[in-house]
């Protein structure tokens, strides 16, 4: 494919993805009050459309149409770059996901991701999740009030620890696949033991890193039992205690982008991406893999909200406890343990 | 190939556009009434006291610097785990022997109190 058409497909992808995105991020939010109010016993949204499906477009409405109060005793630049940082790092480690086999249209083989089978892909995710406490940080500081200093201040000593935890639990994918391209990642995580267990990572020795994933990545993403950085019976708001309106929606876009993007990573990496059972007439072989990966990451959002109705949160020092000393050694016991099993079965 | 690395800044440079062209848009719609009590620092009502640029806990520095340390560490497993299976026993004796040094630097920070939030 020449180069033209490469760009213009690229730019045809990253429309997509970003209207899909976009989309899945406001549902979320919709799907997180009506189960959260199913689960307290209370109906959730439901004047807006049937079942309030309406809702986030009300919403959406409504952050548009708000008073944005820039307060005087602000950072100004800092204070403005902040959430444009925090959503848009928020949104950018989407390009790299792949969620599905290519498919061929119109005689191109178009790979359904937008940036195509890099093989530092995961590396890519890191760093740019990652570049996403800045937002955090600069927004908690340029605030100059106390709750949004403190606020910020949680968040990253909060990231900055937990992400160490993830990034290990990470090691023993590899070291089970042997490549950062997520593409091989799946392709290493397909076919079944005794005939109906899939191979998937996280029933093939990653059991433990899993979790340890699973939870740092709820701390990475500022939620419940993780949620101090907003805490809001301290700390009102936390770091976005200050911002209103579209500013303040714009933190909110982040925190559920990256809701999606752990859980796409999740996906791929433990529970064996676009792979489930594939029938039927050929247009239904190309939309079921897609379909299996998105079930899958819906079963993560899921779970999310799940726990966020369930769970208290912690204290501060228990967070920081459990971050050091408990998901830290456990997450260096994984990579020994998984280093000697796959040299043993050498 | 480096051509695919390109799709990653074209979403970045159209998010990039986006998200700013969205606030302007917003700037465009909604109403713009200041006052000097909608203006202060949230206090939750109270007047503000004191600066917020005050002094804070300096474990914040040490989970900071904790973090470069461990976080190099997973670094260097990164390119490790990728190759492993290539490098067999020869890898597990090297890694183990990085793990041990770090491991003891973190039980020495662990019994120096460097973890404990008080």
């Amino acid at each position: 494919m020449s180069i033209t058409t490469f760009i213009i497909v690229s730019l045809i992808k990253t429309a997509l993805a970003l209207f899909v995105l976009l989309t899945a991020v406001a549902y979320s939010v919709w799907l997180e009050r009506k189960v959260v109010g199913r689960m307290q016993n209370r109906w959730g949204p439901t004047r807006v459309g049937p079942f309030g499906l309406l809702q986030p477009a009300a919403d959406g409405v409504k952050f548009l149409l708000k008073e944005d109060l820039t307060p005087p005793h602000v950072y100004k630049p800092l204070y403005i770059a902040a959430p444009i940082i925090a959503v848009v790092f928020a949104l950018t480690s989407i390009a790299v996901i792949p969620i599905g086999n290519p498919v061929t249209i119109f005689g191109l083989t178009i790979p359904l991701q937008i940036a195509p089978d890099l093989n530092i892909a995961l590396l890519i995710i890191l760093g740019v999740t990652s570049l996403g406490v800045y937002g955090v940080a600069l927004s908690g500081w340029s605030s100059n009030s106390k709750y949004s200093l403190l606020g910020g201040l949680r968040a990253s000593a909060q990231m900055i620890s937990y992400e160490i935890a993830l990034g290990l639990s990470l090691v023993g994918v590899l070291i089970m696949s042997g490549s950062f391209s997520l593409n091989d990642i799946v392709a290493a995580q397909t076919g079944v033991f005794w005939g109906f267990i899939p191979k998937w990572n996280i029933f093939h020795g990653q059991f433990v890193a899993f979790f340890i994933y699973l939870m740092a990545a709820y701390a990475e993403t500022n939620r419940i039992p993780f949620d101090l950085p907003e805490a809001e019976t301290e700390l009102v708001a936390g770091y976005h205690t200050e911002y209103s309106a579209m500013k303040f929606a714009m933190f909110f876009m982040a925190e559920y982008a990256n809701m999606v993007t752990v859980g796409c990573l999740a996906t791929l990496l433990f529970l064996g991406g676009w792979s489930g059972p594939v029938f039927g007439p050929p247009l239904l072989q190309a939309l079921l893999p897609v379909f299996w990966f998105v079930a899958k990451v819906f079963v993560f959002m899921f779970i999310y909200i799940w726990v966020r109705g369930t769970l208290p949160r912690f204290r501060y020092d228990q967070l920081m406890a459990f971050g050091w000393k408990f998901l830290l050694p456990l997450s260096i016991a994984n990579v020994v343990v998984t280093a000697l099993i796959v040299v043993l079965q050498q | 190939m480096p051509q695919n690395y390109i799709p990653i800044f074209i979403f970045l440079a159209v998010v990039g556009i986006l998200i700013p062209l969205t606030l302007l848009a917003a700037k465009l719609v909604r109403p713009e009434n200041p006052s000097r009590t909608k203006l202060m620092p949230y206090e939750c009502g109270i007047d503000p006291v004191d600066n917020a640029r005050g002094r804070y806990t300096v474990r914040y520095y040490i989970v900071a610097i904790l973090f470069v340390v461990f976080d190099v560490e997973t670094i260097f497993l990164f390119p490790w785990a990728v190759r492993y299976k290539a490098l067999g026993v020869f890898g597990l004796v090297e890694m183990l022997v990085f793990l041990l040094i770090l491991i003891v630097g973190y039980i020495w920070i662990w019994k120096k109190g460097a973890l404990e939030w008080v």
